[in-house]
């Protein structure tokens, strides 16, 4: 890959993680005013909403990254009983000329990884010891560069800014619907909205949720491809990664530790029933298969072509 | 009238030379963090390879009581290692570091007779640490020459090419691996 498309397309990136986070902030407010309005206080479910979404984007600013690890039962990485793990990281560091990330371990036999945290010098990465019993340290140094490209890309803020995003216009619908299964929208205080006004509220309502979550699968699919062809750049082995992710894709496994919220940070989605019958704009991630024929299909400048032994690197 | 039209043109030249100067500053600045970047690359190279010299003696500590009649692969180890960290010039360091490779790729093998050997906790830690320590190797060298890339291409480029040899930047040379150095070494024991 060419250097300057890469950092002209990490620049692209940035710049619609940003345009994402405030279309979402923008959609919290508006669903905020809706459900304001069905109770009689368009100002005040405004007013609530950026108070909730201020809260949130601080909380996740700063504990974002322990609140993920503690969700997926992560441990920091010990020299003793991580050394593989450790070892590769520094090597995928050093590739990529990045500060060297925290490792954590998720004791787990399914084979899966993410990464999180701010910045490039606030990230950790994460590895389920299954990773590493499944796959060669070839395939191994893929998947570890794939998530430092994530890092590299400034992916692993939004990614997390975003999924607590969602998941707080998630929740507002959730307790919006509960309130109508109780009470119903009361008569009442609703007096002096209009008719059409409640009917959008009710549409605003009811799409929002649908809506944060296509944009964020359709922004989180781009990412996965960029951060497997910084991996390739990385490793200048694309064939590694291609069969790791094989690998991952082909085990039968269930990552317990995985849920709703933190599945879209993993390097493949690990709640296998949800991608195969989600739709195709609701992915988080490309197919398997498509990533696997991009990465076979990569020509690298400076000699290594996929399929071939890894150049000069100890396997 | 005329007045006018000096005025402006001169406002005009200033406006320009502004421009020109700011150019000139952002240029020299990203250079010069495109060098940094460069020679921090290259000190990365150094430090790994000091990690490499600092785990051989421990390596043939564990390995030598094992193999009383392999001496002569553990002397020349040592001896390759004396070598290198002596070596004197990017030539010769060149090749004493392939000599050194070339000798711990032996002992590797040598070790693969030895089940023993293989099954040892320590040696089985040192092998996974120098293979660390030669993938980082390969990895510094691999980014270093990535920064050269980066830093000639700069260079050489329009429009930057007109002003960095004002500005006392030369390209710089990449990092050649000869093709022995290149061959995978094998020190997976599992």
């Amino acid at each position: 890959m060419e250097t300057r498309g890469l950092y002209g397309e990490i620049a692209a990136n940035r710049r619609r993680s940003l345009l994402l986070v405030f279309s979402l902030s923008a959609l919290l407010g508006a669903f905020g005013a809706a459900l304001g309005t069905l109770y009689g206080h368009s100002g005040a479910g405004l007013v609530v909403a950026i108070a909730v979404a201020i809260a949130l984007l601080l909380t996740t600013w700063y504990g974002g990254a322990s609140m993920t690890l503690a969700a997926s039962s992560a441990r920091p990485a010990e020299p003793a009983r991580d050394q593989v793990r450790l070892n590769v990281v520094q090597e995928m560091a050093i590739a990529a000329g990045m500060p060297v990330p925290e490792v954590y371990v998720i004791e787990d036999s399914a084979p899966n990884a993410f990464a999180t945290g701010r910045d490039p010098d606030h990230a950790v990465v994460a590895v389920t010891t299954g990773l590493q019993e499944k796959l060669d340290r070839d395939e191994l140094q893929g998947v570890i560069a794939h998530e430092l490209a994530h890092v590299r890309n400034y992916d692993i803020r939004y990614t997390t800014l975003v999924a607590v995003t969602v998941g707080a216009i998630v929740l507002l619908a959730d307790f919006a619907l509960r309130r109508m299964w109780w009470s119903g929208p009361t008569r009442s205080r609703n007096r002096d909205a209009s008719g059409p006004l409640i009917l959008i509220a009710v549409l605003v309502a009811v799409l929002a949720p649908l809506s944060a979550r296509l944009l964020q699968a359709a922004v989180s699919r781009k990412r996965e491809t960029l951060a497997d062809l910084g991996s390739a750049q990385m490793t200048r082995y694309p064939e590694a990664l291609a069969r790791a992710l094989e690998k991952i894709e082909a085990d039968p496994e269930v990552l317990e530790a995985a849920n709703r919220a933190t599945a879209p940070l993993y390097i493949v989605n690990p709640i296998k029933s949800f991608e195969k019958r989600a739709a195709g704009l609701l992915r988080s991630h490309p197919p398997t298969e498509e990533r696997v024929r991009l990465l076979r299909g990569l020509v690298l400048p400076g000699g290594a072509q996929p399929g071939q032994e890894s150049p000069d690197r100890v396997s | 009238m005329l007045g006018l039209g000096i005025g402006v043109v001169l406002l005009a030249i200033l406006g320009l030379l502004v421009l020109l100067v700011g150019w000139g500053i952002l240029t020299y600045n990203a250079l010069v963090a495109l060098r940094n970047q460069l020679q921090n690359a290259w000190a990365q190279i150094d430090v790994q390879l000091k990690r490499r010299y600092d785990l051989i003696p421990n390596l043939v500590e564990v390995v030598k009581d094992y193999m009383q009649y392999e001496q002569e692969v553990l002397t020349k180890v040592t001896e390759a290692r004396a070598a290198a960290v002596s070596a004197q010039g990017p030539a010769e360091q060149a090749r004493a570091e392939n000599a050194l490779t070339g000798a711990l790729r032996q002992l590797f093998a040598v070790v693969e007779n030895y089940p023993e050997l293989k099954a040892n906790e320590n040696v089985m830690r040192l092998q996974e640490e120098l293979t660390g320590t030669e993938n980082r190797i390969a990895f510094a060298r691999q980014f270093y020459n990535d920064s050269v890339m980066r830093f000639n291409t700069r260079l050489q480029t329009f429009p930057t090419n007109v002003i960095a040899g004002l500005l006392g930047f030369t390209p710089q040379e990449f990092f050649e691996t000869d093709d022995a150095e290149r061959e995978p070494v094998k020190v997976d024991l599992r």
